[in-house]
């Protein structure tokens, strides 16, 4: 009998186009995922090289980083972002590559809208230029982020050069108590492996914490494996996942849908299957977390304190706490809870689905922004957007003192106009906390859609469990 | 693609672990449409205070290390995101090879995609290497891709690996595509054992 495998192992010996001696191999590429700011030097390439898409069909192009979350019906006004945009429609069109238009209902960041469309199914590779196409590994697709080279390779070849990844294993067991989200989790990964963690690894989540997630959570968790060092992360496609995919425009239909999910139903794991490395959690242990620092993996618990340098032995170690404490205006021992914030952020390809939307709605529900905070609310994409609207969530937003804005990456990687201040300390559902990522000089925390609204609301970091 | 055969130069100490890609180049200078450039913005946060203005103290604002060939830093370099402009960077301030202990897997992969050879070394010879960089242009650092050698100013040689297939795209100035492209055949064969299945649906043309 053949040795058990992973899930990992059975889409990668699926893909495998031809073996070269050296043990790379030229995997083949389903789903190719393009947007505005890692695909124009590739175009560029294939244009220089004489050489065309080969597969338009597999690829799908829209804009999310850098387009205005305000009104753009008249046009994008900063020149830089319009030419990335335009160049991204005329590659397009070029090449015939199927694209969302920036005024379709559809737009949104391309790891909301891939899931949501169809486009990203179990057991495909799916990649795309952003490491976070982690996300799509939530449906259990082997889905990873690439640079432009290999953008462009994909483009011209449908395939990639690629030396297999290890097998991680990350089984979360138990119950998560109230206000302990998928984020959180996550977090707590992340803090306990570090950020190379994952480093050469392909991240399985599992465990009963994992298997009563839904979709949404499942995607928050895949979503931030790139922040634990990981290629990528993947759950194991079940009944959550066949019934969320049903029906999804670009999905299988009818027959197609009951053969497919037929084969989707063969991908998990086997029983006995071994991995290189396993960690595991208990969810019920879990608070919800909030980072402290300038990296993902400088996370507490909410009930917790910033940590002292000084108990760092590691020279190196305490030199970059110390650098993260300055960077972040925070001292040592200093309660996480209670430290004022200026600005919330909710939307991200972490967490900008409907799910979310509604866990930040429920908290703000009836409540209002502490003075002298800004809130924005982005939707991952047209369609949450429209969802929220229908559900009367973009009412509560704007009641509590939120701004409702159009989807897009926004705020995460401050890449268009939203960005903080120097100085200015932002609680944000969003992946990264590196310095200056939400604009230079700012200060982000991490954290999930309900504890950033417990924090919109009390004006400082505050344990949404606590919220009277 | 440039070659990398042997490269004499100058190496720059950044005693940093964890240099993410939005160190390397903020998010907000990658609204460019070209592969060039960027070398202005290498290490923007770092090299320049809020008035645009160089910080004197950053080593890449110094002599000799402001004509830097080699970079030299701490785990886990080039964590984060995606974006190729990190190399780009690099490459277009002069950098063509980053040594340090570990680096993140998708940067590793984009650095020898152009032209730039990652060497990684163990934190204590990074830390020796360090010590040389520190010594500035009398003590120039050489590495040899075809001996897989580094060799310190006190001529010592320090083995390095590297896997042979990148080695021998990068000694050759190869491009991917093309050593891909002779596979056409495998390619085209496995697509057409595959063409059809309800598990890959095709996407509507625009
Ligand atoms: S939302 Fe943030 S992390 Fe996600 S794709 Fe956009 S910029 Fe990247």
């Amino acid at each position: 009998m053949a040795a058990p495998r992973t899930l990992f192992d059975k889409i990668w010996d699926s893909h495998v186009v031809e073996r070269l001696p050296d043990g790379t191999a030229i995997l083949y590429i389903d789903r190719h995922l393009i947007h505005e700011v890692t695909s124009p030097q590739a175009f560029e390439g294939l244009r220089a090289a004489g050489r065309r898409v080969r597969r338009p069909e597999a690829t799908l192009a829209v804009a999310d980083h850098n387009v205005p979350t305000s009104d753009r019906r008249s046009g994008i006004a900063e020149a830089e972002s319009r030419i990335q945009v335009e160049t991204l429609e005329r590659n397009v069109a070029d090449f015939g590559v199927p694209y969302v238009p920036l005024l379709d209902p559809r737009q949104g960041i391309v790891h909301i809208i891939g899931p949501e469309l169809g486009a990203s199914l179990p057991g495909m590779t799916i990649v795309c230029g952003d490491s976070h196409t982690s996300t799509h590994g939530a449906l259990g697709a082997l889905a990873f982020g690439i640079g432009t080279s290999e953008v462009e390779h994909v483009l011209a070849t449908q395939t990639l050069l690629q030396k297999p990844a290890k097998n991680m294993l990350v089984r979360i067991d138990g119950r998560p108590g109230p206000g302990v989200t998928a984020k959180d989790m996550i977090l707590a990964v992340i803090g306990r492996i570090g950020t190379a963690g994952g480093t050469g690894h392909v991240i399985e989540y599992a465990g009963a914490a994992v298997r009563a997630l839904d979709m949404a959570g499942r995607m928050t968790m895949c979503n931030m494996s790139i922040e634990a060092g990981a290629r990528a992360g993947l759950v194991a496609p079940d009944e959550t996942t066949f019934a969320w995919i049903e029906g999804r425009p670009f999905a299988p239909k009818g027959e197609d849908f009951a053969r497919a999910r037929s084969y989707w139903q063969t991908l998990p794991s086997d029983p006995g299957a071994a991995y290189d490395r396993e960690v595991v959690l208990d969810a019920a242990a879990l608070a919800p977390m909030v980072s402290w620092g300038t990296s993902p993996e400088a996370v507490v618990p909410i009930t917790g304190s910033v940590p002292d340098p000084a108990l760092e032995p590691d020279p190196a170690r305490r030199a970059q706490m110390e650098r993260m404490l300055a960077y972040m205006a925070l001292t040592p021992g200093q309660k996480l809870a209670g430290t004022p914030v200026d600005v919330v952020f909710i939307g991200s390809c972490t967490n900008g689905r409907i799910e979310d939307l509604r866990a930040a709605a429920a908290v703000l529900d009836g409540r209002r922004i502490a003075p002298g905070v800004r809130g924005l609310v982005v939707p991952g994409s047209g369609l949450v957007k429209r969802a929220a609207e229908a559900e009367g969530l973009d009412e509560i937003f704007r009641a509590a003192g939120f701004e409702w804005r159009e989807a897009g990456c926004s705020m995460c990687l401050g890449m268009n106009e939203d960005k903080l201040r120097p100085g200015q300390r932002c609680a944000a559902t969003s992946n990264r906390n590196f310095e200056g990522r939400q604009g230079p000089g700012g200060r982000t925390h991490l954290l999930s859609p309900a504890m950033a609204a417990a924090a919109a609301v009390a004006g400082r970091l505050a344990d949404v469990r606590e919220l009277a | 693609m440039q070659p990398f055969t042997t490269l004499s130069a100058i190496a720059a100490p950044l005693p940093m672990a964890n240099v993410d890609t939005d160190k390397i180049i903020p998010a907000r200078f990658l609204k460019t449409i070209a592969r060039t450039g960027l070398g202005k913005h290498l290490f923007a946060a770092l090299r320049y205070d809020e008035a645009g203005a160089e910080r004197g103290d950053f080593v890449l604002n110094r002599e000799p290390w402001r004509h830097a060939g080699i970079l030299i830093a701490h785990e886990n370099f080039g964590c984060g995101s995606s974006r190729e402009h990190a190399p780009w960077a690099l490459l277009d301030f002069g950098i063509r090879c980053v040594i340090a202990p570990d680096f993140a897997d998708i940067f590793f992969n984009n650095c020898f995609k152009n032209g730039i050879l990652p060497i990684a070394l163990p934190r204590a010879v990074c830390d020796a290497l360090m010590e040389d960089a520190r010594l500035g242009a009398n003590a120039r650092l050489t590495v040899d891709l075809a001996r897989q050698v580094v060799v310190r100013p006190n001529g010592e040689e320090i083995g390095f690996a590297v896997d042979p297939f990148r080695k021998h795209l990068l000694l050759n100035g190869l491009d991917d595509i093309g050593q891909t492209l002779e596979h056409q055949a495998a390619i085209d064969a496995f697509e057409a054992a595959r063409s059809g299945a309800v598990t890959v649906p095709p996407l509507p043309q625009p």
